[in-house]
């Protein structure tokens, strides 16, 4: 009912009657990179409201409520904040990779959501490979935590950045592994395919418990690989004051936070996409009436109301545990999630094999 | 559009791979080679090869610059820098790589490629199945053996790494009697 193919295709033949076939093509990167970038930004503003207003609720934080409508004024505040903020420069620092640092996390988080798909026929860039490309660019975005602590010339910085690196090398394959799990049964590393193998059902429901498992696996895994709490050591406010960006100010900080926060929709988009059915309305069994109700939803909403739905589990999971130890961080991963990720995939291998699987 | 998108990435690899060469600080040189294998999977991308594209990314600019990346950071503190070296050196240096440069392009020259008008297709079924495949034009004994080599070289590691340990643990054991 909802299909956007039509109106994309229909403002690309547009673009291409108006104009020679170079022109239009340059316009319509022209015309997804503004979207994008607008969306990266649009992101970065909600979810800093949302996490202010998420936080305050679980830490009796009184501000972040009260300020404003519903705590609005306080987005407000923080962005007026970061703009007004001095860019401070670090005398002793390398210039050009201090400069480069949050450039490439920006890249790195900006070129992953390219490949989310919103709605039927809304996605920038349906690739054949989609779920292993995503991997391969999240796994750049480590150089420039590296950098950007390497750079800073300051003690706490450099130690952030070597446990970043440790903790998302590490825990790069367990989000690997876990996918993996699922594209065996998809049978699809394709986005857009693997949304429509769960027309009749998300592979939550009907993966049994292998998918279950893989989903908290996966949920782990990636937050401790995008750096949040309960796994923020790499910016443990009480030892380490900011970890690898504290030397960065004003705006410099504020592309930190952006991507750090464009990494945790990305990562909700993910999971939502694989295991929950992406765009694909909640449907229950024979009940005609109540599927052709949910089918009414628009799957954009859909697709919308699932992420948030995880990314507040997110939130959830970082204002409620502790801040783990580092070697308790690289125990968790190498004894408990690894071997258990490599089992899951053995079982669903055998289960696929059986041919049990939805 | 395309041979514009080619000669923008053959210029930035060809310029950071110099710049890499070049340049006196060891973190500068990872980072423009990080610049040089990211730009090189934009070329797979260009040409439709998009595994191998994905592959060089995770491969080389997501696990092998950052371990380069990793035990620089291990290594030297930030002001240092790589001597100027004598000027002899430089000339030598210079000489060989013109001289490879020479060679390199007389190859060229003498040699015939052929032109491909449309590159195959290499969605993953196609990969999986020649990779996989037993049969003829299949590559599974290759893989095999890589695979095999891999874990030796793991297990290899892992033996490396523990050595000191075990070393430790049973040298007071010999000792005491």
């Amino acid at each position: 009912m909802y299909d956007f193919t039509t109106l994309v295709q229909s403002i690309g033949n547009f673009l291409h009657g108006q104009f020679s076939p170079g022109v239009a093509t340059a316009l319509e990167w022209t015309l997804v990179i503004l979207v994008y970038l607008a969306l990266y930004a649009i992101l970065g503003l909600v979810l800093v409201y949302v996490e202010r207003r998420v936080c305050a609720f679980f830490q009796l934080r009184l501000g972040p409520n009260r300020v404003g409508w519903a705590g609005t004024a306080q987005t407000v505040a923080d962005a007026l904040k970061l703009l007004l903020k001095e860019p401070v420069t670090v005398n002793k620092a390398d210039k050009l990779l201090y400069n480069l640092a949050p450039f490439i996390i920006t890249l790195a988080a900006l070129t992953v959501i390219s490949l989310v798909p919103f709605a039927k026929g809304l996605q920038a860039f349906d690739i054949n490979i989609g779920l292993l490309f995503i991997v391969a660019v999240s796994s750049l975005g480590v150089v420039g935590i590296l950098l950007a602590g390497w750079s800073s010339n300051n003690k706490y910085a450099l130690i952030g950045a070597m446990r970043s690196g440790a903790q998302i090398v590490s825990y790069e394959l367990s989000v690997g592994l876990s996918l993996l799990t699922m594209v065996l049964l998809t049978g699809t590393l394709q986005l857009s395919t693997i949304i429509e193998t769960q027309a009749n059902g998300w592979w939550i429901f009907k993966g049994h418990v292998p998918a279950i498992i893989a989903f908290f696996l996966y949920l782990t895994a990636s937050i401790a690989e995008i750096n949040r709490g309960p796994f923020d050591l790499p910016e443990a406010e009480s030892e380490l004051t900011a970890g690898f960006h504290t030397e960065y100010s004003g705006l410099k900080f504020a592309f930190f936070f952006l991507a750090e926060f464009v990494n945790m929709f990305t990562v909700a988009a993910i999971a939502t996409t694989v295991f929950l059915g992406g765009w694909m309305p909640f449907h229950l069994g024979d009940w005609a009436g109540f599927n052709a109700v949910m089918d009414f939803v628009p799957p954009i909403l859909w697709f919308f109301l699932k992420v948030s739905a995880v990314i507040f589990l997110m939130m959830w999971f970082k204002w409620t545990f502790p801040r783990l130890r580092i070697d308790q961080l690289l125990k968790l991963e190498w004894k408990y999630l690894m071997p258990l990720n490599l089992m899951n995939l053995v079982f669903t291998a055998i289960l696929v094999y059986l041919g049990w699987h939805g | 559009m395309e041979k514009i998108i080619f000669y923008i990435l053959s210029a930035v690899i060809l310029s950071l791979s110099l710049m890499s060469v070049l340049s006196r600080k060891l973190l500068r040189s990872a980072v423009y080679l990080f610049g040089v294998l990211t730009a090189i999977a934009g070329f797979y991308f260009l040409i439709g090869y998009h595994f191998l594209g994905a592959v060089q990314l995770t491969v080389y600019a997501g696990g092998i610059v950052v371990l380069i990346i990793f035990s620089i950071l291990l290594t030297h503190d930030i002001d240092h820098q790589m001597p100027t070296p004598d000027w002899s050196r430089v000339a030598v240096a210079g000489a060989l790589c013109v001289a490879g440069a020479v060679m390199f392009v007389q190859l060229l020259q003498g040699s015939l490629f052929s032109r491909v008008e449309a590159p195959e297709q290499s969605d993953l079924n196609t990969v999986g199945n020649t990779l996989l495949n037993p049969g003829g034009g299949g590559y599974l004994l290759p893989f095999e053996v890589v695979s095999i080599l891999l874990l030796a070289v793991m297990i290899g590691a892992i033996v490396i790494a523990k050595q000191r340990h075990s070393v430790d643990d049973s040298s007071p054991e010999k000792q005491a009697p």
